[in-house]
């Protein structure tokens, strides 16, 4: 492992801090007592994001050329320098609390992350991010097998997916990571009031600790309830926390302000799981500043803004890192409909205290027949392997070897980000 | 004593939605020979369930105007839910949501691609009152048991999935996989059986397999639809060659046909798909899972039997289904118990078990969500992850909280429905066992059943005790893990 030694300190006790099946708030504990536990926070834009429109080569004629209705002008870009190759890049107008980060230091933009013959299924290029896999779309996550190296028995609340259906990245082999979409829901309901409704909880919880050895099914199922139970209390303290800034409304705002509840209540979890959809842009859009597409930029770059600020003013922006991905590119050139198809290469970015902000890898040229092209340069031909970044966050954010996880050394080439 | 012969209740779990107080007064009179007939041969009786939603004695419908299950989806899920908890034809619609799972079908891309009201048609509609195809749960629901043959042609001229599988696209020009692919990996005889020559030929045997709208078609008229339309000039009439027997004879090439006779090619396909001995034991091994166990594997002596009955009866299911549930797989004790419900029919079989009380089905449908499962949106056409994988700490927790949330709604009526002697503390947790059917409790959770009883109060049996005892224990039974169990 080419961690350095403080890192791995740091990290050695982090990670004994977590893996205990905890008494409630031990992490609170470690917190009073100086030791930090890092939070890896992955946000998923469901429907492949266009990332040409996220991250614009605004110099690029080729750029305006094939995308005449939904390019956006090289006068509104939000500039941010140009990468190794020289070409100038500007971020979506409706960027603006990302701009702020990336001068700050503290966004790192990857260009042209992916793998070779990158699947065009929306069910399959998830999956495939997700085993961290290219030949396949079963089996476990890397999260998943991330946590596997952890120390049994793993604390339910390990995980966080503030998604209701299990992301394939977070599958392990002992299975059983808590999906909580709405931690208000996230309660033990009773049709009773007062004291018979603890009389119910400790009744239910005597049920559930049956370990129905004869019967392992039933056994299986009283380990999912009892991981329900243990957590309630934590769960509930995190969707209590009163945020130090406003959030923007909607879904994603939410799920970012409940992730923030539970780093700051130190729930334990150490890697949350948030989505925000609408990406697969097929249609309408739109150009500039505007449409479908500014909208979605508008939500992604605010809330993660202000994520970033409350973090920061709590003082947990150095334990916390985010992560952002999208299952594939887009095409190019826009289709019939003002939108665009299913493509390939697309952008990862890193949010953090610890980030190394600035931008990697290089841009694609857009001209036809370039070697930063393909699909008849219809696509964007990936760059860095997306595996050598879970590799930079798997070895040196969450402080474990990436090689058995990844099943290979993806170290090389991988982008400075930590 | 059991309320019904414990078999007779296993059937009614499987087979149907499980057995209410109705049920229970129905089937107490059968033998078990008699209760798989009255479930298999339901056509002797009148398919009148819906002519009773609104009546004060049976589950209620939410709506913000008339009730319009043809075209509001959530209308379109309550009567669904209306028709699983009240049908006397149970096996009809265990059928129909095996058949959406297994040609699973999703509504938001049909609302994506022809807005809400078509969509809502095209998976819903019941002729009547309104214009246009019946919608792909009907076809469910007729083919319920039919001919898997039959259904499978009907499927492939289906509005709905003409959409969802991209069919309406499939010309001779741009031959379109999607369904080419699926038919053959999911609905008939699996991967491994089949290779992308194959994908190729049916996307080719498909060409022209389009849809066709109705005049006047705007996207908010009630009387717009879209129908199935063969269009001829759109037919590929090349010869199709196949790596598998497409004819009895063994010829494994579909010939070159006339533009007009090219519908043909669909229904060789089709016809040899369902024949298919890999299809006959696919069909197999889910009916297992379905109705004997998700836990045990596949025994493959009930693969083959089931096979060779499938086969023998040219296709047609009911005599499958007849053949399992009377067969000793179905009936031997150590397969009881030995399904995961899936939330659906965990919900409804609460509601069966619990009641109904002025219970409002559109109450149901967000819980259904956070439990996994929202009908007519499969999460892809592969179906939702059934067994196991329904279950994780979220969704256990919001089964529980349902069982609160039934258990509150029904309170009342709870009580009401118990007998004087059957409401003190000591017979209260047999009477509620008796009455949910849970898989067997070990003797701890037994024990905190009867020590949660005795601590709300062993002062006596003023009503608001016996109020909170019997709904207590509905919502820590129902929201047990014994519970989950089919």
């Amino acid at each position: 492992m080419r961690i350095s030694r403080r890192l791995f300190i740091r990290d050695g006790v982090a990670t004994v801090t977590l893996a205990l099946t905890a008494p409630p708030f031990l992490s609170d504990i470690a917190r009073a007592q100086g030791i930090r536990s890092r939070s890896l926070v992955v946000v998923y834009l469901g429907g492949g994001n266009d990332a040409l429109n996220t991250l614009v080569a605004y110099r690029d004629p080729f750029y305006y050329s094939r995308r005449p209705t939904i390019a956006i002008a090289a006068g509104e870009v939000l500039q941010v320098g140009a990468d190794a190759s020289g070409k100038a890049l500007g971020l979506h107008p409706r960027l603006g609390g990302l701009l702020d980060l990336f001068n700050e230091g503290r966004l790192a933009l990857v260009q042209r992350v992916g793998y070779a013959n990158s699947s065009r299924s929306h069910f399959e290029g998830t999956d495939i991010w997700g085993t961290a896999n290219p030949l396949s779309s079963t089996g476990s996550g890397w999260l998943g097998r991330y946590f596997d190296t952890l120390p049994r028995p793993l604390d339910a609340l390990a995980a966080w997916n503030t998604t209701s259906e299990t992301p394939r990245a977070l599958l392990s082999a002992q299975g059983g990571v808590p999906s909580i979409p709405n931690g208000s829901t996230y309660r033990f309901a009773s049709p009773n009031r007062g004291q018979v409704v603890t009389l119910e909880r400790a009744a239910a919880q005597t049920m559930a600790a049956n370990a129905a050895v004869d019967r392992p099914h039933l056994a299986f199922l009283n380990a999912a309830s009892r991981g329900a139970l243990e957590t309630l209390d934590r769960v509930t303290q995190a969707t209590q926390y009163t945020p130090t800034i406003a959030y923007p409304g909607g879904g994603f705002g939410v799920a970012l302000r409940t992730v923030a509840g539970a780093i700051v209540r130190g729930v334990g979890s150490r890697v949350f799981w948030v989505q925000t959809g609408g990406y697969d842009t097929h249609s309408q859009q739109g150009g500039g500043a505007g449409g479908a597409y500014g909208g979605l930029m508008a939500t992604l770059g605010d809330g993660l803004r202000a994520f970033y600020n409350d973090l920061r003013n709590q003082g947990l922006a150095n334990d916390t890192t985010v992560l952002v991905f999208s299952e594939f590119g887009r095409r190019i050139s826009e289709n019939g409909s003002q939108g665009t198809d299913h493509g390939a290469a697309g952008l990862m970015m890193a949010l953090g205290g610890m980030v190394r902000g600035g931008l990697y890898g290089t841009a694609a040229s857009l001209a036809p027949g370039d070697p930063t092209l393909e699909n008849n340069s219809g696509d964007v031909r990936h760059e860095t392997d997306f595996r050598s970044v879970y590799a930079r966050v798997l070895d040196n954010w969450l402080g474990v070897n990436s090689v058995p996880i990844l099943g290979g050394d993806f170290r090389a080439g991988a982008p400075a980000i930590f | 004593m059991s309320r019904l012969d414990p078999l007779i209740d296993h059937l009614l779990r499987r087979a149907g939605f499980g057995a209410s107080q109705p049920d229970v007064d129905v089937f107490s009179r059968m033998s078990f020979g008699q209760a798989v007939a009255y479930l298999i041969d339901y056509e002797g009786r009148p398919d009148d369930v819906d002519a009773r939603i609104g009546r004060p004695d049976h589950a209620q419908v939410t709506t913000r105007d008339i009730f319009a299950p043809d075209t509001d989806i959530n209308e379109a899920r309550q009567r669904w839910l209306f028709r699983m908890i009240h049908t006397r034809r149970p096996l009809q619609e265990k059928m129909a949501l095996f058949w959406h799972n297994h040609f699973a079908t999703a509504y938001s891309k049909l609302a994506g691609d022809a807005g809400a009201i078509q969509a809502t048609k095209m998976m819903a509609l019941r002729p009547g009152t309104l214009r246009g195809p019946r919608g792909q749960i009907e076809l469910f629901r007729e083919y319920a048991l039919g001919s898997f043959r039959d259904l499978l042609i009907e499927v492939a001229r289906d509005p709905a999935m003409l959409v969802w599988l991209d069919g309406q696209t499939n010309t001779r020009r741009k031959p379109q996989e999607n369904f080419g692919r699926e038919v053959m990996e999911l609905f008939t005889v699996g991967v491994g059986q089949h290779t992308e020559q194959d994908v190729y030929a049916a996307a080719r045997v498909f060409t022209g397999w389009n849809l066709r709208r109705s005049e006047g078609n705007r996207r908010d008229d009630v009387q717009a639809y879209r129908e199935f339309f063969y269009n001829a000039e759109q037919h590929d009439t090349d010869a199709k060659p196949f790596s598998f027997p497409i004819y009895a004879h063994g010829g494994r090439t579909i010939p070159e046909r006339s533009e007009s006779q090219g519908m043909q090619d669909g229904v060789d396909l089709l016809t040899a798909l369902a024949y298919h001995p890999e299809t006959a034991r696919r069909l197999a091994r889910k009916f297992w899972n379905f109705f004997v166990s998700e836990i045990h594997p596949p025994d493959a002596a009930f693969i083959e039997a089931v096979a060779g009955v499938y086969l023998q009866n040219d296709t047609r299911i009911r005599p499958v289904v007849h053949y399992i549930l009377s067969s000793p797989w179905f009936t031997d004790p150590s397969t009881r118990y030995a399904r995961y419900s899936s939330p659906v029919e965990f919900v409804v079989r609460a509601v069966k078990e619990v009641g109904w009380q002025d219970l409002s089905l559109g109450t149901l449908l967000t819980p259904l969500v956070n439990m996994g499962l929202q009908l007519f949106e499969p999460p892809d056409v592969g179906g939702w992850p059934l067994g196991a994988g329904w279950f994780s700490t979220g969704t256990m927790l919001a089964r529980a909280n349902f069982a609160a949330t039934l258990a509150a709604n029904q309170r009342a009526h709870l009580v009401a429905s118990l007998d004087e002697d059957e409401r003190t503390s000591q017979a209260l947790v047999e009477t509620m066992l008796d009455r949910l059917t849970p898989a067997p409790f070990d003797a701890g959770p037994r024990q905190a059943l009867g020590s949660y009883v005795q601590a709300i109060g062993s002062a006596g049996s003023s009503a608001a005790q016996v109020d909170a005892r019997a709904a207590g224990l509905a919502r820590l039974i129902v929201g047990s893990s014994e519970y989950q169990l089919l």
